[in-house]
């Protein structure tokens, strides 16, 4: 039994249908890579995952249950945590009070400690307010909000997007360290080089449809499909 | 006749006036804050707190009991609105939620209007708050000077708990993402559910608070609704303490217009919400909310 499993799932906003019969699975301590185009429909697969949006058809399973059509909270407390692409930190709040925040209904959720040893530059800034924050710097609260909640499953939405290349390479530092450690992470990315030096097995999406579901180095060794699907 | 007594007379009127509203204007704007509704019907809760404590007066002759027997029943109509309509409409247009809100608001008055009539009712200052306090340069009604204080203590009260405690935290976060809250495992509805108690008790505590200096009547929630719309625009919408200082400031141009022309107390407040809005237009200490 796969940790994530997705049974053909259509999603909409409103009347448009943005994902048709989606159908993918996640395995425990995998880093799964999710490529295409800009609105291919890699947000959408994710906001279905986290409850945001409800699929109108198909199923998803976590751990074997389904969660499809459960609310954000209720999956989020399943183990599954989404860093959105906007990042979404509460910019009148501390980055202690985001994190603890976070931690509000993670029974099992990191100490602070560790928080704060994982990313040093947010202790230095432990008492700044999310809006004072530089982008990095969001990026990085946005990423260990969701950690500290230990989730069984990170899905990280552009996690790089408009961030300094520096500030890109620590911030990739930290993700492939979580992977080591056996975090099983899905990551949407425009960065394709960041998500596949993360990812060991990638699906694209183009149009809403699966276009691709192989190993990286299948994918690296098919520059046809990259080319095809993500104009690389 | 402008006088230099009769300005400060008006000066601490419209004290007591501002923090009443500043009241009444942080449940509104928490309440809109978090839950994205704006409701209509907090100037008929502000109401239905007046005549709960009149009820509450005439049953018991106690002003404490009438402040907080009437709080507590409109916190508790505030849960059972909550609970059986407002809910249903979190994820429905602006415009159905407006109608919503206000149709309760038209039901909640015309309920009162059908079980006490239209003539007003009056509620009796408490015995240690009746008659006047010499203040050196003028005398002046002691329950306004009370109405001021406990205003003041309520507001720091509310303040404590926004800022210095984990629900406040957690209501903060909600005012500025609530769909973040909910992602972060917090059951946000139950949030909604509690804020919307909360705000609507702040509106029916200030109604009974109020109620001694003026007369109940059942359409007395409507100039109020105004004022309190007002108050939050200028303060910003989701602040706390932007309604506290729109509050003060807007009981200050009511009450000091009105010393010059009544008329144009109300025109002088829409001038200030009008010029707010030109030079910012997310109010004095409005927050970035997201949509």
């Amino acid at each position: 039994m796969s940790l994530l499993e997705v049974e053909a799932i259509n999603s909409y906003y409103g009347d448009s249908h943005i994902l048709f019969d989606v159908s993918l699975h996640v395995e425990q301590h995998e880093v799964v890579a999710l490529l295409g185009r800009n609105g291919a429909g890699k947000s959408t697969t994710l906001k279905s995952l986290m409850g945001v949006v409800a699929p109108r058809s198909g199923a998803i399973r976590f751990e074997g249950q389904r969660i499809d059509g459960q609310p954000p909270f209720a999956v989020a407390r399943r183990g599954v945590q989404l860093v959105p692409e906007e990042r979404r930190i509460f910019g009148n709040l501390s980055v202690a009070e985001n994190l603890e925040l976070a931690m509000l209904t993670a029974p099992d959720h990191w100490p602070l400690d560790r928080v704060f040893a994982t990313f040093p530059r947010l202790a230095e800034r432990r008492k700044s307010r999310g809006t004072d924050l530089s982008g990095g710097e969001q990026q990085m609260l946005a990423i260990a909000r969701a950690l500290a909640r230990n989730p069984k499953i990170i899905l990280l939405d552009e996690p790089f997007e408009g961030l300094a290349p520096i500030v890109v390479r620590d911030l990739l530092a930290v993700c492939r360290n979580l992977a080591e450690q056996g975090q099983t992470i899905v990551i949407v990315e425009q960065n394709i080089a960041a998500a596949l030096a993360m990812a060991r097995r990638c699906y694209i999406l183009n149009n809403g449809h699966i276009v691709y579901d192989g190993a990286v180095e299948a994918l690296k060794a098919a520059p046809e499909v990259m080319t095809r699907y993500l104009g690389v | 006749m402008l006088t230099w007594p009769n300005f400060y007379s008006q000066l601490l009127n419209g004290l007591a006036l501002g923090s009443l509203l500043a009241l009444i204007s942080a449940g509104l704007t928490i309440i809109y804050g978090t839950l994205g509704v704006l409701n209509l019907a907090h100037g008929a809760l502000f109401m239905l707190g007046g005549y709960a404590g009149y009820v509450a007066y005439e049953e018991t002759d106690s002003f404490l009991i009438a402040v907080v027997a009437g709080a507590f029943f409109v916190m508790v109509v505030g849960f059972a609105l909550e609970r059986g309509i407002i809910r249903y409409f979190y994820n429905r247009p602006a415009e159905d939620q407006i109608l919503v809100t206000f149709g309760i608001g038209i039901v909640i008055v015309e309920l009162v209007r059908a079980a006490f009539g239209n003539l007003s009712k009056t509620v009796p200052p408490p015995a240690w708050a009746a008659g006047v306090t010499p203040l050196g340069f003028m005398i002046y009604p002691t329950y306004r000077i009370a109405v001021l204080g406990i205003a003041a203590a309520t507001l720091a009260a509310l303040y404590i708990v926004l800022y210095r405690t984990r629900i406040g935290m957690v209501v903060r976060a909600g005012i500025e993402d609530a769909l973040m809250v909910n992602m972060l495992g917090i059951n946000v509805y139950r949030v909604f559910l509690l804020v919307f108690g909360i705000g609507a008790m702040a509106a029916g505590y200030a109604g009974i608070i109020n109620a001694p200096v003026v007369s109940l009547t059942p359409d007395m929630g409507e100039n109020i609704l105004v004022q309190t719309f007002v108050v939050v625009v200028i303060g910003g919408v989701g602040s706390f303490s932007g309604a506290v200082v729109g509050g003060l400031l807007a009981g200050e141009i009511l009450s000091l217009t009105s010393m010059v022309d009544p008329a144009y107390s109300e025109v002088m407040l829409f001038v200030i919400m009008t010029t707010v809005l030109v030079l910012r237009p997310q109010g004095l200490l409005g927050v970035q909310g997201r949509e």
